[in-house]
Formats: structure tokens, C-alpha cells, sequence
């Protein structure tokens, strides 16, 4: 209880204590020293080098880029069709779009998941090797971790761990039909029904056997207990019939609409026999693809239902264009809670124990005591967090190159990677530096507000 | 017998009648040629001491190869060759070169416009008597004008793409008991026969969208011949045009089928295309695979064996006959030198091709090349196609076009045909789209 408080006040002080010297000497020496009694030639002298690198390496960039933005991809000046361009081409209008999107989403995400982390660890046992495990992502390259992320998302349930779990979860509440793909071949009795139903053209009689026959079910899906298909036996009584795969191995349709004994039956299959658009009666196929409905299916269609064919889930489609945004940033929340939750949790353990002490004497519960006690004292803390983030997440590049696929490229344009794109694949440095600027401008607020919070922090 | 003579009868003579015997007798003429392999059809010049630096975008085994070839021309002319990895775009990767005075002697450009760009910008050196005497001898006409420019030789082409074949699993056409088809009709029934039996018939990398732009490219030479296929190259006709959307409709009718391609294709990248369709047993996830030659390499990397578990046939004919469209890598030396000029004709020779050749992964355009030196049927098959299609070849379309429209992913002819495979019923927006696109980025260049 102590030692943290104990720390967090012996820290502050010097801290703010530094500032008054510089701030108040000029006052107290004469004009031509400084604090530390060096002349002013030599203080330019050691801070020469440092200028110069400042210059070349900061200020003459940012000079150049502004100026070449106002020159086309030949080098001739074009005044300012760049930034046309750039505001009319649908490429750069997605990116500064999905730019907005991650400001806004990836930093408050990320710093949410942080603060939580921060406030959970320090409450457990093994606190520091939970943090442990969730900076670890930090020390990733964004690269690697982009092509992590690629196979995570990977649409097919057997690659991609995302889809693998969604997709058990969600086969634990509705699992896939045995029959999938299945469908009527040419010249088959059969016609489509709406909705992945199939059924007979013509009404069934009592007495004279139906054919059923479908062919396109993978035979690795075929149930275990399929049997060779048999012809049904006719039964006045009854309307009898054979489901099957009209379809022989090596052979193509085999005999065309009647069942062959190298074919198999379509053990569980579902029928359903409709009368004027009501079900009237339902059965399900023997192992040999043979069934019997009662005589009330008489004169009506046979239907296979459409839960027959349901196809396996197949999950969710993370790297399509519509979700692709929203999976890099997911990734990206992976790789950057970590950061935030150190930065949170050092915080955290500034924060005076007293006042939460009192908020819970006075009787505050623990939700009041975060809301209102923890939370407003961190603001300065959070206030950093968000800050780095969103300076990070605006020049967010590597995630965004890496990630998705090519068809879902220009979906999850961002304007780093629309940079690198206008700058190495068309060539055209001005439209580049032109996105440059924007750049530039969109970074200034941010890092004004960062300056100003310094300041006051450092008047404090 | 009756299938392999069928085949034979083919005007383009691919032959897949690849049992086992014919795997080993195949190894064995390879070994043959290797044995050859000392009697040299061309004489190189003693540069003994020089350095030569090729840059080339190949990694993985085709590096290794390519190497090889190097090798070679060090061991029988004493120079110091150097190879220098570059990045896609190559263009790019020498302007750097260029701009930081140290090109490469020798570059291979993959398309046809990054010689002309090489041209333009003035770096590339047209090849020299040498090297000319070597194209004439063993190049077709055809071959030659795509390495020309301006009436001036500059290129050679010293590998060489087939981008109109059908791979397919030959357990899954046995099963269903198909044949290869010859015209689009017979491969749409040859497709729901597949389809019929249990498997998806066709893989489409719709993740990489330069194999879209080939099957494109495949119909609409085969249906709208090669003068048109000219003028929508140079963009002389719209991309509006009715016999655009003619084969737009035929390509639609294949993507658009319910079923018939294998699950979520704008995801699924080249190699993954071929790997699913040659792994899984008698159940792969599809059963045939467009696209050029390379499909070998990336078949090699499963257990499948080329010539037995995979076959290929020639893209069915969508009009009158089927087609050839081609790519390749060509040879330009970027600096005036005498290393340079040895090795484009060295490159030029048919004792260059014949080492890649024997490697496999490769089909030489170099008609002096003993077809012998291919390692299987189905290689060697590839290679005769594409020589006896001789002067009707057609270069791929999109690696013509500027590089805004046809190579940029996310990008004019990638993003529309990608945007068609999503939804293959809108013939009449991608057209639009692909006009729109093309009327930019032509404008431009």
C-alpha cells in the first residue's frame, strides 16, 4: 500500500522542480551566460549538429514534399490538379474514409481494452504474468503480425482459427445437412422449388414406384450406412419409391433416372409429399434409398425439403470487403492493448489508495469507485494513451499492406498504404506528396494537443 | 490408344497420354540431353576477369534454376556473373538502379510494355549481330516482334509462359468419366458432369486478379479473334464494345453457375487455387485449374505428380479455334558491354533454354531447342503447342496495357474483373467500369 504512493510522490517532485531553475535564471545571471555559464557560441556550436540533422532529415522533407505536391508524376508544376485528384480518385476517398474510421474505433478500443486490463491485473494473484502474456504481442513486428493475422482470418474453417471457433460454435446449434450440393441432373424428373427445394414435375400415383434421383453429393459426405439403391416394389396401397445418387463412379449417370446397383441410396433423406401447397404426409429414405408414404400422398408432388441440402457453414467472411476494416483492427487492438494496459497500470499504481479507501468507506461500490474515483484520476494517463494511438493509427501502414487480400485491397485502403501505392506502383510523386500534406495536416491537431497537455503538465 | 490418338489429332499436338512408362521414358531422354549437354551450339567470347550482373524477379526454385543457367555461361566464358534479386514492379526496381547509376547489365523484363518503358526512358541497348544471328536461327517471327521496338530488336525472350491451358486431376475426370473437352461447349458439359459427380469442377484464384484478366484474355481471342484482340489491346476499341460483352457473357456463365466454383474464390490465391485442386485425394475441393505453365511448379509443391495425377488440355475453343495467349521474360541489356551482349546471346541459344528446360517449370520459346530436353509429356506438350502456334501468338493483354489498368491490385482491370466474379451477371457495369478505367489510365500514359 505504501510503496507505490510512497514512489509516485517521490517522483513527482524533481520533476517539477527541474522546470524553475531554467525558467527563472536569465533573470538572476547577466545576459551573455546561460544557466550552466557556457556561452552562448559554444551552446550553438553543441547544438549545431543537431539542427543540422533536424533540418535535413525533418524540416527540408516536409519542405520538399509540400512542394513537389504542386508538380505532376513528369515534374512539371500543375499548381493544384494533385490535390484534385486526390480528392476525386475513389481510392484515396475510401482511404481517407477508413482513415476516419480507425481514428476514431482503433485508439478508444484499444485504450478501453487497456484500462481494463490494467484495473483486472492488478486485482490477481498472478498479475504480472497475465500483463506479461498480453504485452507479448508488442514485441511482434506489425509485418509478422499482419501475416499471423492473414491466416487467422483465413475464410476456410480448417486454416483460420477465427472461423474454425465461429464456426464451432455455431455447428453446436445448428449443424449442416447430410446432403449437401445435392441436385437434379439433366432430364431429370425433378425441378427446382425455391429455396433449395426440389421437387417432382408431375403429381405421384399409388402403385407405381417414383424415382428420386439426385446426383452432385460429394461421396465423402454420404452417410456411413448408404446402401446400394434398389427399385422400389410397387404397392397399390402405398406410393413407394427410391431417393439415390443417380450417379456411378467412373461411369457418369450410369442408367439415366433408375437406380443401378453400383449407386448408392440416400439413407435419411427427407420427403415430403405436397398436396395444393400443404405437406401431407413426410417420410425419410431406408439405407437403400427406397421409402413409403401412405396412401394420402397419392396424386400429390414430391418434395425434397430444402433442410436436405443446407450447406456447412462455412463461417464469417473476416477478409471480404465488407469486414476487412474492422479485422485489421482487430488485429491491430491485439498487438496495442498491451501498450496501453502498461502505460494504464503504471498509472494506475500512482493513483493515492486513500481516496479509494474513502470513496468505499463512504460507500461507494466498486463499479462508483471505478467510474468516478479511478477513471477521472487516470484522464491524464488515458489522455497520453489515445494520443500515441491515434499519432500511431494515423500512419497505420504494414496491418493494412499485409492483411488483406487483393480482392478486398482497395477496401481497406488507408492513406499510408495509398501513398506507398500513388508513390512505387503509379509512380507519381505528386499525387503522393500531395497525400503527403494531408497527411501533415491531419497529424498537426493531434500533435498540437499533445504540446499543449505537455505544457501544462510541465507547469504543473 | 483411342484418347492418346485423339489427342495427337489435335492441331495443337498437346499430348497427355502420360502413363507410367511414358514418366520414365521421359526421364530417360532428359538424361540423354543432359549428356549432350557438352556439345555447345554456340560460340561465347573468352571474358575472363569481366562481371556481369543479370536482375530478374524470380525467387524460390526458379532462382535456383536460373542460377544454374548462369553457371554455365561462367564456366565456358571465364566471366564473374552476379545475380541481383529485384522487386515487382521490375521498372521501378531499375529506375532506382538507374537513378543510382548502377543498373545491371542485363535485366528480364516480364512484359511487353516494361521493354517499351525501357526503351523509352532510354536504358535499354539494342542487341547485338551476335545475339541477333541467334534470334534469327531459333526464334519464330512472332517471338521477335515482341522483343522489337520501333523495327529495333531489343528484347529476347528466353522464357517462355503457355497462359492457355486447363489443368485438371485426372482421378476426379476418371471418376466422373469425362473426357478432355475441345470447345467451350464440351467443357461446360465436361464441368457439370464434375459437378454431377460430387466435386466442384473449377478452382479460380480470384485473390490475384491477373488470373482473371487471363481467362478473359483466353475467351475473348478465341471468340473474337486475334484483330480485335489487337485493337482492345491498344485500346482502339472500347472496352464497350459487343464482342466484349459477348465474352464477358460466355465467361459469366461459368463463374455464375451455381456450384461450379470452388468456394470463396476472391480469396483464394494462385498457389492455393492449384494446391486445392491436387490435394484431397479422390475428394479435392475442385477439379480443374486454369492457367499458364508455372501451375507445374506450384503442382510440385504437392504430392500430386505431373503427367500422372495431373493432365493438362489446351483452353477449349470459345469460336472457331482455341487459343494462345502467351507471356514471357525477355532479356534487355541495360548497359552497352561485352558481358552483356555474350549473354543475351548466350540467352538466345538453345543451350541455355536447354538447362531450365531440363530442370522443368519451363517452356522455352526457342524453337532450336530439342524437345527432348523437356522432363515429362506434359511439358513437352506445353512447349510444342507454343511453338507450333508459331506467329499466332498473342501476348497477355493486361501486361500490354498501362500498368494502372492492367497490374495494379485493387486497381481498373483487377478490381472489375474481380468485382465480375462477384456478381458474373452484370456484364454491362463491368464493361463500364472497365471503360472507365481504361479511358484514365490510356489517357495518361
Amino acid at each position: 500500500m505504501t510503496t507505490p504512493a510512497a514512489g509516485g510522490t517521490a517522483a513527482v517532485p524533481p520533476a517539477e522542480s527541474t522546470p524553475h531553475p531554467t525558467k527563472t535564471g536569465p533573470h538572476r545571471t547577466g545576459p551573455r551566460r546561460s544557466v550552466t555559464g557556457t556561452r552562448k557560441t559554444i551552446a550553438a556550436l553543441f547544438l549545431l549538429p543537431a539542427l543540422v540533422l533536424l533540418g535535413a532529415l525533418v524540416l527540408y522533407p516536409i519542405g520538399y514534399s509540400v512542394g513537389r505536391s504542386f508538380f505532376d508524376k513528369a515534374g512539371d508544376f500543375n499548381g493544384f490538379d494533385n490535390y484534385e485528384t486526390m480528392f476525386s480518385d475513389d481510392g484515396i476517398r475510401t482511404a481517407v474514409k477508413n482513415n476516419a474510421i480507425w481514428l476514431v474505433a482503433a485508439p478508444a478500443l484499444t485504450t478501453a481494452l487497456g484500462l481494463i486490463f490494467a484495473v483486472l491485473t492488478e486485482r490477481v494473484r498472478w498479475g504480472t504474468a497475465f500483463k506479461l502474456i498480453i504485452f507479448m504481442p508488442m514485441v511482434i513486428s506489425m509485418l509478422a503480425a499482419g501475416i499471423i493475422f492473414r491466416l487467422v482470418y483465413e475464410s476456410d474453417p480448417d486454416r483460420g482459427v477465427a472461423n474454425a471457433l465461429w464456426v464451432g460454435v455455431h455447428d453446436t446449434f445448428a449443424e449442416s445437412s447430410g446432403f449437401p450440393q445435392g441436385h437434379p441432373g439433366a432430364r431429370s424428373p425433378l425441378q427446382g422449388a425455391g429455396g433449395g427445394a426440389f421437387i417432382t414435375k408431375n403429381p405421384v400415383r399409388a402403385g407405381e414406384p417414383v424415382v428420386l434421383p439426385l446426383t452432385g453429393v460429394p461421396p465423402d459426405r454420404m452417410p456411413d450406412d448408404a446402401e446400394s439403391a434398389r427399385p422400389a416394389r410397387a404397392d397399390p396401397a402405398k406410393v413407394t419409391g427410391t431417393a439415390w445418387q443417380d450417379f456411378t463412379r467412373g461411369k457418369g449417370r450410369g442408367q439415366v433416372n433408375a437406380p443401378d446397383a453400383a449407386e448408392f441410396g440416400y439413407p435419411g433423406i427427407k420427403i415430403e409429399a405436397v398436396k395444393d401447397g400443404k405437406v401431407v404426409a413426410s417420410t425419410k429414405a431406408a439405407s437403400d434409398g427406397t421409402f413409403t408414404l401412405p396412401k394420402e400422398a397419392d396424386g400429390a408432388q414430391l418434395r425434397y425439403p430444402a433442410s436436405n441440402f443446407r450447406e456447412p457453414y462455412n463461417g464469417v467472411d473476416w477478409l471480404g470487403p465488407s469486414l476487412i476494416t474492422p479485422a485489421i483492427i482487430g488485429s491491430y487492438i491485439w498487438m496495442w492493448a498491451g501498450f496501453a494496459m502498461v502505460l494504464i497500470a503504471a498509472g494506475l499504481a500512482s493513483v493515492p489508495r486513500e481516496l479509494l479507501e474513502a470513496a468505499r468507506v463512504d460507500g461507494a461500490n466498486e463499479w462508483q469507485v471505478f467510474r468516478r474515483v479511478t477513471v477521472p484520476l487516470l484522464a491524464p494517463v488515458l489522455a497520453v494513451v489515445v494520443v500515441t494511438l491515434m499519432i500511431n493509427v494515423m500512419k497505420i501502414f504494414d496491418l493494412v499492406f499485409v492483411i488483406p487480400p487483393g480482392s478486398s485491397k482497395d477496401e481497406s485502403n488507408v492513406l499510408a498504404v495509398q501513398l506507398y501505392n500513388s508513390a512505387f506502383g503509379d509512380r507519381d510523386a505528386g499525387v503522393a506528396s500531395a497525400i503527403a500534406v494531408l497527411l501533415f495536416l491531419l497529424v498537426i491537431p493531434v500533435m498540437l494537443f499533445n504540446m499543449r497537455r505537455m505544457r501544462r503538465e510541465a507547469q504543473r | 490408344m483411342v484418347a492418346s490418338a485423339a489427342v495427337a489429332a489435335l492441331a495443337l499436338g498437346l499430348s497427355a497420354c502420360g502413363g507410367d512408362s511414358d514418366g520414365d521414358k521421359g526421364k530417360d531422354k532428359g538424361k540423354d540431353g543432359g549428356g549432350k549437354e557438352g556439345a555447345a551450339t554456340v560460340q561465347l567470347p573468352k571474358l575472363d576477369g569481366e562481371k556481369v550482373s543479370v536482375s530478374a524477379v524470380w525467387g524460390g526454385s526458379e532462382r535456383k534454376v536460373f542460377l544454374k543457367v548462369l553457371d554455365e555461361f561462367e564456366k565456358r566464358t571465364g566471366a564473374e556473373v552476379s545475380f541481383v534479386p529485384a522487386q515487382d514492379p521490375i521498372i521501378s526496381f531499375l529506375e532506382s538502379k538507374v537513378a543510382g547509376g548502377q543498373p545491371p547489365d542485363v535485366a528480364m523484363l516480364p512484359q511487353v510494355g516494361a521493354i517499351e518503358q525501357a526503351v523509352a526512358n532510354k536504358w535499354a541497348k539494342p542487341v547485338g549481330a551476335e545475339a541477333q544471328k541467334q534470334l534469327d536461327k531459333n526464334y519464330a517471327k512472332g517471338w521477335q516482334d515482341l522483343g522489337a521496338v520501333d523495327g529495333k530488336q531489343y528484347g529476347v525472350y528466353f522464357k517462355a509462359a503457355n497462359k492457355s491451358l486447363i489443368w485438371y486431376n485426372t482421378e476426379v475426370f476418371d471418376n466422373a468419366g469425362v473426357q478432355e473437352p475441345k470447345t467451350w461447349d464440351e467443357f461446360m458439359q465436361t464441368a457439370q458432369t464434375v459437378y454431377d459427380s460430387g466435386v466442384t469442377p473449377l478452382s479460380v484464384a480470384g485473390a490475384e486478379a491477373w488470373t482473371l484478366t487471363d481467362w478473359f484474355e483466353n475467351v475473348y481471342l478465341s471468340q473474337a479473334g486475334p484483330e480485335k484482340y489487337d485493337q482492345l489491346a491498344k485500346h482502339e476499341i472500347k472496352w464497350t464494345d459487343p464482342t466484349v460483352k459477348k465474352a464477358l457473357t460466355t465467361l459469366g456463365g461459368l463463374f455464375g453457375k451455381k456450384g461450379f466454383v470452388a468456394g470463396n474464390a476472391l480469396q483464394t490465391e494462385f498457389p492455393a487455387s492449384v494446391k486445392q485442386t491436387f490435394t484431397g485425394g479422390d475428394q479435392p475441393k475442385a477439379g480443374m485449374v486454369f492457367e499458364g505453365d508455372m501451375v507445374s511448379l506450384a503442382i510440385s509443391e504437392t504430392k500430386a505428380k505431373v503427367g500422372t495425377d495431373a493432365k493438362v488440355f489446351p483452353f477449349p475453343a470459345v469460336g472457331d479455334a482455341s487459343p494462345a495467349v502467351v507471356g514471357g521474360d525477355a532479356a534487355v541489356a541495360l548497359k552497352d558491354s561485352k558481358g552483356a551482349q555474350a549473354l543475351l546471346t548466350y540467352f538466345a541459344s538453345p543451350d541455355a533454354a536447354r538447362i531450365w528446360a531440363e530442370a522443368g517449370g519451363f517452356v522455352s520459346p526457342n524453337k532450336g531447342l530439342d524437345l527432348k530436353a523437356y522432363p515429362n509429356d506434359v511439358q513437352r506438350g506445353i512447349a510444342d503447342a507454343l511453338i507450333k502456334a508459331g506467329d499466332d501468338i498473342r501476348f497477355d493483354m493486361s501486361d500490354q496495357a498501362p500498368q494502372s489498368f492492367g497490374g495494379t491490385p485493387g486497381k481498373g482491370e483487377w478490381k472489375a474483373l474481380q468485382d465480375f466474379l462477384k456478381n458474373p451477371k452484370n456484364v454491362a457495369g463491368t464493361q463500364r467500369a472497365l471503360e472507365d478505367a481504361a479511358a484514365k489510365a490510356y489517357k495518361k500514359s
